[in-house]
């Protein structure tokens, strides 16, 4: 499994031709109280860059964009009881997505856990 | 006037010490959270949280200049009572909204608190009508608010206690002046203390030493006043508003009904007697999906307003939202669906406020 970060901040474990898709534990403290989640429908298609999920905090609500294109094949059925998941566990039980990569050459432009890491130290 | 391009508040580094997330509101750096805004919100249910609202405007009118106040607003100033503050709201020339504000009169002069994100616009509309107003950009306003709020500040400031809600009078505290009024906007009991921004730090820090006390941002604030069913300015409220579209018609003083003479005055009584077209409800949305400021409300295909407030409720573990709505569909109990990304949420018209008030008042039992 590889581990795949975006400036939007959202993660990406790519395992085969299956990446699971979510936000990272900056992008949560930045959003505050997750109270709802708007997952993609099986079956859905997403392109690189655009919206994919909604993510309701208290306050306000956001899009989340999908790192990569694909066909999504499960969406995390535990954040409609609980979306407080994204808060307590962003990169495990919080994940929101799974999909299948239509281009893996779109994982080049990705950053990894370090590059991530140095890139948020400097917002 | 003060007009700095930062415009930092004198508890700016009080809040990062606590590490605040710090946004941009109404012209200032302001804290939006703490903890969070859900443990926030519920700590001031339960306990006090201490609110940083100095981006209000505090200022001060010559009680001369009552009979000229009531130009510009419907309530009873010239009849106000020493200590005994009312909620009001500066009316344009059609009847509609420009501010809600509160007005105390005290010993020696009138005390008003105006939104902060359109100070500078009342000022000129005072200034302009010829109401002399000193405005108190030295002095720091904080909010006590919760239900051990009174316990707090008596500990601090002795006398508090004896306020009801809606009254006020002047305190000492370590050789400070502080206006203290028995009121907020957050559906509890508590305080707001205006204190010369000198000395707020100091106070803050004792106000926080009590461990029922907790910071609390405007994230809370806004939830807090949404539960509350109270309106605020800018989303509930503005110039295309009346008192009685916003449901405020017990701003408009009895005696200022009958003499009438404040702005708009002939339209907004005709909607007192006759109803206006559209009024500000409250609706129950059900699921768990959040409907924002700016969605549509229908009834069927047709659409018959719009949320002007919403978000999730924390004490009652809901979505809720306020909304303008035709008045033929603003009835206690009519259901409607807002419109969010292209799915049609269920909502009831219920009545507000969502969770009960807890006021401290004149005559209860304490």
């Amino acid at each position: 499994m590889t581990l795949y970060f975006t400036k939007e901040h959202e993660w990406l474990a790519v395992e085969g031709d299956i990446a699971t898709v979510g936000v990272t534990d900056y992008a949560q403290a930045q959003l505050g109280d997750v109270v709802f989640v708007e997952v993609p429908a099986v079956g859905k298609v997403v392109a690189k860059g655009k919206e994919a999920a909604v993510v309701e905090s208290v306050k306000a609500a956001s899009d989340v964009y999908s790192p990569v294109s694909g066909t999504v094949t499960e969406a995390n059925p535990a954040l409609e009881a609980d979306p407080a998941l994204v808060n307590s566990a962003p990169e495990g039980e919080g994940w929101f997505f799974k999909l299948t990569l239509s281009d893996a050459s779109e994982l080049d432009g990705l950053m990894d856990a370090d590059a991530y890491k140095a890139w948020v130290a400097t917002l | 006037m003060r007009e700095s391009p930062d415009r930092l508040l004198p508890l700016d580094a009080l809040h990062r010490r606590l590490g605040a997330r710090m946004v941009l509101f109404a012209g200032y750096q302001m804290p939006i959270q703490y903890d969070g805004i859900i443990a926030e919100h519920l700590w001031t249910r339960a306990h006090a949280g201490l609110f940083d609202v100095s981006h209000m405007g505090q200022l001060l009118v010559p009680t001369a200049e009552a009979a000229l106040l009531e130009t510009l607003l419907p309530g009873d100033i010239i009849g106000l009572g020493v200590g005994v503050l009312r909620y009001s709201l500066l009316l344009n020339a059609a009847g509609g909204i420009l501010d809600d504000l509160m007005v105390t009169r005290r010993a020696g002069d009138l005390y008003l608190v105006v939104n902060g994100a359109v100070k500078d616009a009342d000022v000129a509309v005072l200034r302009d009508a010829g109401v002399t107003v000193d405005r108190r950009d030295d002095w720091a306003l904080l909010a006590l608010q919760g239900p051990t709020a009174v316990t707090v500040l008596e500990a601090l400031v002795p006398g508090v206690a004896a306020l009801r809600f809606m009254r006020a009078a002047g305190f000492a505290w370590q050789g400070h002046d502080l206006w203290i009024s028995r009121s907020g906007y957050t559906g509890e009991d508590g305080f707001e203390i205006s204190v010369p921004a000198a000395a707020a730090d100091a106070l803050a820090t004792a106000l926080l030493a009590d461990a029922e006390v907790k910071p609390i941002g405007l994230g809370a604030r806004d939830s807090l006043r949404l539960e509350a069913g109270l309106p605020l300015y800018g989303h509930d409220l503005d110039p295309a508003t009346t008192p009685v579209m916003a449901g405020l018609a017990f701003a408009i003083s009895k005696r200022r009904k009958l003499e009438r003479g404040f702005p708009g005055a002939e339209r907004v009584m005709d909607e007192l007697f006759n109803g206006a077209a559209r009024r500000r409800v409250g609706l129950a949305v059900a699921g768990k999906l959040p409907a924002r400021e700016g969605a549509a409300v229908f009834v069927g295909d047709t659409a018959v307003g719009v949320v002007t407030s919403g978000g999730f409720a924390p004490s009652l573990e809901a979505p809720i939202a306020m909304a303008y709505v035709d008045t033929a569909h603003a009835a206690d109990g009519t259901a409607l669906t807002i419109e969010v990304r292209g799915r049609r949420l269920d909502a009831t018209v219920v009545p507000m406020p969502f969770k009960p008030k807890n006021y401290v008042r004149e005559g209860a039992v304490a």
